[in-house]
């Protein structure tokens, strides 16, 4: 099949999360003094030390290359009435300090926001650097939340309703500048609560992260080919959307899902385990899982060429799916 | 070790000796009972838990939500079956229910606690190297209330094998919480063998001390003397800087029960059978009673 590149038009644009969620936690930070940070020497150019501590000096501490003390930290603060964000690198977040999260966050039940920055391979620095197994882990622990937002400006969003949610959640945010899936701001968001990102009736692809945007742009190629693919964002992993999985069984002839993390766990696979144990198997239909394999540690590469080596940038999208429908 | 016990105070050592006491025995009556429970470290940690709740520590069995309680948070949580019977005899619970639901189908208390479950605890815990970093927290929201409320961290000498406590009393040291104290219960046995054969450790005052911590050693940690002592003299705490204070409690393992004390990490858990019940509570009730005749006589001295 012939590869197709997409050229971003003018009206589209990229945002950093991790700059986004900088610029929220300190607008969040100023009107509600509950909130605290709690960051593993993971700020871009020192910005939230310089600029959070100084105004809000106690309700934040920078624990330094700790994350297991970071994580049981926070949760310690959490446990004693704090709104608290604990931000690292993710793949330490969700590896080295997944303990915990599991039993100080998760099995206390305590309300931290743990937010991974550097997920997937958008670090692109390797398998140490890379938080791949993230969505497995923290999606199998009870009482934990698990949202990996579609673009930089969900992650404000994510924030919000964060604050007040009683129990941990988990956060997957890349690395680097990510292009933005939605041109405004001003749509409802929900924890929970997939949004169809674009209406179709042939097939479904469902994305998280930025497996969003190559659904997105899969979408629009599929579309001159003679395919109406719905596109849902599926933003919050844990707890699972069924009812927009159901709509997808009823409604559209296969599903294709996209993310940045391992095949083996992730959201294809919760996906995949809603379609299989439906009650009515009538209405099951096929799934292909796109994302990376668990025959190797990932190749070397720009996330946008790792994508598209293991076939989950919008063109694998686009051939998983005609291969789906059979076209 | 000058310890300057007023009479007073004298009286109020006899009277913890005397729940201590109490405390051990319904231990063993927990382990007779249930087959099987944590043995060696809940009882080297027994007097220092009676003593904290008995006498110092800022809480109230009725009001264990109050914000401004003093936290104890055992990070050892498999010392937490000596808490249990701790708080059935404060009156938290009757000692019927937790001898009833200990360890068995549906029952609410386990081999390790769980903070919804079971009244009085802060936290769930079980795995090793946890506590500190929750308490890190808690003392940083101590901080942030501007509170004198303290956190106290109970963890083994085993358990500081764990790095993840290091990080944290890297941190400590570093943020100056004046309002933490971790307590080592120093027993110097571990699970399978001796803490310091395994990870040799005869210097862990010198090394906590140089991360920034006033370090206190108590040199018998069973001696309720010594432990009111060490925790009436701890500096006062406080939401702003100040050295975190670490309690090093040298311990028995086993201590209480002559038997267990004797035989090290073979006691480190176990059940106890009808063979050995009356030599237990025996041995409990002997060296009660040498205890309170030394007390009695340093009372009579005081007069």
């Amino acid at each position: 099949m012939e590869k197709i590149t997409w050229e971003m038009s003018a009206e589209e644009a990229k945002g950093s999360a991790r700059a986004a969620f900088i610029k929220k936690i300190y607008e969040l930070a100023k009107t509600n003094d509950s909130i605290c940070l709690v960051n593993c020497d993971c700020s871009p150019d020192g910005s939230v030390q310089d600029k959070f501590s100084k105004e809000f000096g106690d309700r934040f501490i920078d624990t330094g290359i700790m994350e297991q003390n970071a994580c049981g930290l926070a949760a310690g603060l959490a446990l004693s009435g704090k709104t608290v964000f604990c931000q690292a690198f993710g793949p330490f977040l969700s590896t080295r300090a997944i303990e915990f999260v599991y039993l100080d966050g998760a099995y206390n039940d305590a309300p931290v926001t743990y937010i991974g920055t550097h997920c997937g391979v958008t670090a692109a620095a390797g398998p140490t650097h890379a938080a791949v197994l993230d969505i497995a882990f923290m999606r199998s622990m009870p009482n934990m939340t698990v949202i990996s937002p579609a673009d930089a400006g969900q992650i404000e969003k994510v924030m919000e309703a964060a604050v007040d949610y009683p129990h941990p959640i988990y956060v997957r945010c890349a690395r680097g500048e990510e292009p933005l899936v939605y041109k405004t701001n001003d749509y409802p968001y929900e924890i929970g609560k997939a949004i169809i990102a674009r209406e179709g009736k042939d097939v479904t692809l469902i994305g998280c992260g930025n497996g969003v945007h190559q659904c997105v742009v899969a979408a629009e190629l599929l579309e001159r080919e003679g395919s109406d693919a719905r596109v849902i964002d599926m933003h919050t992993i844990a707890p699972l959307d069924k009812e927009a999985i159901y709509a997808a069984m009823r409604e559209t002839k296969g599903i294709v899902t996209c993310e940045d993390h391992m095949v083996n766990g992730g959201l294809g696979s919760a996906v995949a385990e809603v379609v299989s144990e439906c009650e009515d198997p009538s209405l099951r239909i096929p799934v292909k899982r796109l994302g990376l394999p668990i025959t190797e540690f990932f190749i070397q590469g720009s996330p946008e060429e790792v994508y598209a080596y293991y076939g989950y940038d919008y063109n694998g999208v686009c051939k998983a799916t005609k291969e789906l429908l059979g076209r | 070790m000058a310890m300057r016990l007023t009479k007073e105070e004298l009286q109020t050592v006899r009277a913890l000796q005397l729940q201590a006491a109490e405390n051990r025995r319904a231990l063993i009556n927990l382990t007779y009972v249930s087959g099987y429970s944590h043995l060696g470290g809940p009882l080297s940690a027994c007097d220092f838990l009676t003593a904290l709740y008995g006498q110092f520590l800022r809480w109230d069995k009725n009001r264990l939500d109050d914000p401004e309680r003093d936290r104890f948070i055992l990070s050892k949580g498999h010392n937490a079956d000596i808490l249990y019977c701790i708080f059935a005899n404060l009156g938290l619970y009757p000692m019927e229910d937790l001898l009833k639901e200990y360890k068995n189908y549906l029952g609410r208390w386990g081999e390790h606690p769980n903070r919804f479950h079971n009244p009085g605890f802060e936290i769930c815990s079980g795995s090793l190297g946890h506590g500190l970093s929750v308490s890190c927290g808690m003392a940083m929201a101590g901080r942030i209330d501007k509170s004198d409320r303290r956190v106290f961290c109970l963890v083994g000498d085993g358990e500081l094998q764990e790095g993840s406590n290091w990080e944290a009393i890297m941190l400590a040291g570093h943020q100056q919480y004046g309002n933490l104290v971790l307590v080592v219960d120093k027993n110097k046995c571990q699970g399978c063998r001796l803490t310091g054969e395994t990870i040799r450790d005869e210097n862990l005052g010198q090394r906590i001390a140089s991360f920034g911590w006033d370090v206190r050693e108590v040199e018998n940690g069973n001696d309720m003397k010594q432990l009111y002592a060490a925790l009436r003299d701890l500096p006062a705490s406080t939401p702003g800087h100040g050295k975190p204070v670490c309690l090093i409690l040298h311990t028995t393992k086993g201590c209480g029960v002559q038997y267990m004390e004797d035989g090290m990490a073979k006691w480190h858990a176990g059940g106890i059978g009808d063979d050995r019940i009356q030599e237990t509570y025996a041995s409990i009730d002997s060296k009660l009673a040498a205890q309170l005749a030394e007390t009695d006589r340093l009372i009579a001295e005081a007069e």
